[in-house]
């Protein structure tokens, strides 16, 4: 019924050929493209390496804390740090972000709050992006969000605005209609956004080469006349270069940009479920974990002399009580508010909402419902 | 006391002088959808306004409900005021997602970080010969939806004045259009902006016997069944909604409790159409002073016939004439 990549057609060379997987530093952290040699330096290094910890530390508690019944389902993105922090540290601070549920990593780099875990705890408060910031609450439906995001892009290229949009999106939203139709509408009014795709080559347990039978997602680009960009999704320095051009493109008034990041996930799409029934998960993790974002980042200062162990000692230090903190304040917080129910639904509300609100309160009160 | 000066116009001339109106008005304000540009819409609801807006105000999209209304949310999250013309509204299934997941949740799951003020015009209903799947009312699947308000004119005047209103609403607002009047007749409109208050129905005709109730092109029928039941000597209150979401129970509850019985005319299918919810109104604020069970006169829970047979789906002013009987004689 599929054909597996192995046996496809011998033009899908050429696209291999058309979209390499550009890399800077390879998986053992050798610099294998120098041309932006001149801007990496030691504090984005070490900013880099500090933050995809803190995500993966981050990542860890959450599902321990799932595992514990202290949170709900969780997804995790462990082996994705370098795809959403990456590109979350080129954005400036009022560009726009569409992320799905799965991008906590990239929305807390943007400067979103760890108070977003609480959404895995049934809390809508973990929606809501801090005072300034353009993080629109993670897309739940897939590649609902691309053509929102299209169209604030559209807004800011209206308003003559510099601000850039990025969207975030697996590799199973390339099967939806909105996905092709974001990309479209994206391309035709030259809208300022990057459509920055994780392959993380399983749609829950479907592989890609089940999703889809072209070998790239970065070639769906062609089709819309747009920049299509393959970069090794666990490179940092490629993720976050690529995604800088494509943001200055943006900026520029030169149209989107999608970028296909092929990275990895350990886990499970969420605590929910078990991937042992559809890949042979320690093999794959095993291949894969030679390729860490994390590992990979660590060899190259190393052989830079950007690495110090007591930097890192000092740091991870920080990291452990940053997100301890973030934890104990996520467990103290109030009761939820049953009045959050119905207050956002209108800027005014209408009178069902405002009768049932009512109704509702006084039976919780003890008193009559009508 | 000044004068404002009127101009007679069709329902549809109504729309574009109030999509005009608002262009000038308010900076903001995006018109867009299938040829809505050069063509000025396939009902000419949005002609000339390009011409004099430009291709920035007034834009034709790629052939996409879903990417019409998906970039609409996200141009109105973004700070614009964008109308989105979907060219029947039969047509605007592979939207529903959209308004569903994104505009019509945004304010509430981001706690009023970001809203969603835009607009979505849909011409709909039977009764112009129009091909299949163009001639639905599936008004009930979006009163049905949390978070977007619902309107329906069934008059120039009114179409105006809803349509500002809609546009300047802070929330999504489904303003539906009906095809059969679009044309039909002409009203006196008053130039520049007014508004008709969302949520307010309006008492047509004042009678005494029975209380007829509809919206967009059921209206002229109830109103041919009233004239129709004086000459048989009973008289009829006529109500037109207007604003299906949230629907205006007080002029529902004080037209019943002086008739005492009721008779509902939608065109839409009546399992789960909006005929029930109106009938719950009723229960809850008149139904001791029912004198008789309240009848509904709908299409049938069948999809609108192709037109050969439409005039069979339809409510009429004599189905709904046999209704009122019904009621009366109960």
């Amino acid at each position: 019924m599929h054909t597996p990549i192995e046996n496809r057609n011998t033009h899908q060379q050429d696209i291999t050929e058309q979209f390499p997987m550009k890399q800077i530093i390879d998986s053992e952290g050798n610099l294998v493209d120098d041309t932006y040699r001149n801007e990496i330096n030691i504090e984005d290094c070490r900013k880099f390496y500090r933050q995809m910890l803190c995500m993966r530390t981050f990542d860890q508690k959450a599902i321990n804390l799932q595992r514990q019944g202290r949170i709900g389902t969780y997804p995790g993105f462990n082996g994705q740090e370098a795809a959403q922090v990456g590109s979350a540290l080129a954005l400036r601070e009022d560009d726009w972000m569409f992320p799905t549920y799965r991008d906590h990593a990239a929305s807390i780099t943007f400067g979103g709050s760890y108070a977003i875990i609480s959404t895995w705890k049934g809390r809508v408060e973990g929606n809501r992006p801090p005072e300034g910031r353009n993080i629109v609450p993670p897309s739940v439906p897939i590649a609902t969000q691309l053509p929102l995001a299209t169209g604030a892009a559209m807004a800011s290229r209206y308003r003559e605005s510099s601000q850039a949009v990025i969207a975030y999106f697996g590799d199973g939203a390339t099967s939806e209609g909105d996905f092709h139709e974001g990309m479209n509408f994206a391309s035709v009014f030259k809208a300022p956004v990057v459509f920055f795709n994780q392959n993380n080559r399983y749609a829950i347990s479907v592989p890609v080469w089940k999703q889809m039978n072209s070998e790239t997602i970065a070639q769906k680009a062609v089709a819309y006349g747009m920049p299509g960009v393959r970069v090794d999704g666990n490179d940092i320095f490629a993720v976050h270069h690529e995604t800088m051009k494509a943001l200055e493109r943006a900026r520029n008034g030169e149209g989107p940009t999608l970028i296909e990041a092929v990275t990895w996930r350990y886990g499970a799409h969420t605590t929910a479920d078990d991937p042992t029934k559809y890949r042979d998960n320690e093999t794959e993790n095993r291949k894969n974990l030679l390729n860490d974002p994390l590992s990979r980042l660590e060899a190259f200062m190393k052989s830079e002399g950007y690495w110090d162990a007591q930097w890192a000692e000092d740091f991870e230090k920080d990291i452990k009580s940053e997100i301890d903190e973030a934890v104990k304040e996520m467990e103290s917080m109030p009761e939820p508010d049953v009045n959050d129910i119905y207050d956002h639904m209108f800027e005014s509300p209408t009178w069902p909402i405002e009768e049932q609100k009512k109704a509702y309160m006084e039976y919780l009160k003890g008193g009559s419902e009508k | 006391m000044t004068t404002v000066k009127t101009n007679s116009m069709t329902p549809v001339q109504a729309i574009n002088d109030g999509l005009r109106t608002m262009l000038q008005e308010r900076e903001e304000m995006v018109v867009l959808g299938e040829d809505v540009g050069i063509n000025g819409g396939v009902f000419r609801a949005t002609d000339g306004l390009q011409e004099s807006f430009g291709e920035d105000r007034v834009f034709d999209t790629p052939l996409s409900e879903s990417g019409i209304i998906g970039t609409s949310i996200g141009m109105a999250m973004n700070g614009m005021l964008p109308v989105a013309e979907i060219q029947f509204f039969g047509f605007i299934y592979p939207a529903y997602e959209q308004v569903m997941t994104h505009a019509t949740r945004m304010r509430y799951r981001s706690m009023g970080a970001f809203t969603v003020p835009m607009v979505i015009r849909a011409p709909y209903g039977a009764g112009v010969r129009a091909p299949e799947i163009h001639s639905d009312s599936m008004e009930a699947l979006f009163t049905h939806m949390p978070g977007i308000k619902v309107v329906c004119p069934s008059n120039a005047y009114d179409a105006k004045g809803l349509l500002i209103s809609a546009i300047e609403d802070p929330d999504p607002v489904l303003f539906l259009e009906p095809l059969k009047l679009y044309r039909a007749y002409k009203d006196e409109v008053p130039e520049g902006k007014y508004e008709v208050e969302i949520g307010k129905g309006e008492l047509l005709v004042e009678g005494e016997d029975v209380t007829l109730i509809a919206w967009g092109a059921m209206v002229p029928v109830i109103k041919k069944a009233a004239q129709l039941a004086e000459e048989k000597g009973i008289t009829c209150d006529v109500i037109d909604l207007r604003t299906l979401s949230p629907i205006d129970k007080d002029i529902i509850a004080a037209s019943v409790q002086k008739t005492n019985r009721c008779v509902i005319v939608h065109e839409a299918q009546s399992t789960g159409g909006l005929g029930n919810d109106i009938i719950s109104i009723v229960n809850d604020t008149s139904f001791l002073y029912l004198k008789s069970p309240i009848e509904r006169v709908t299409g049938a829970d069948v999809h609108v016939p192709f037109w050969a047979l439409e005039e069979h789906f339809l409510p009429t002013p004599e189905r709904t004439l046999h209704a009122v009987q019904k009621v009366m004689d109960f």
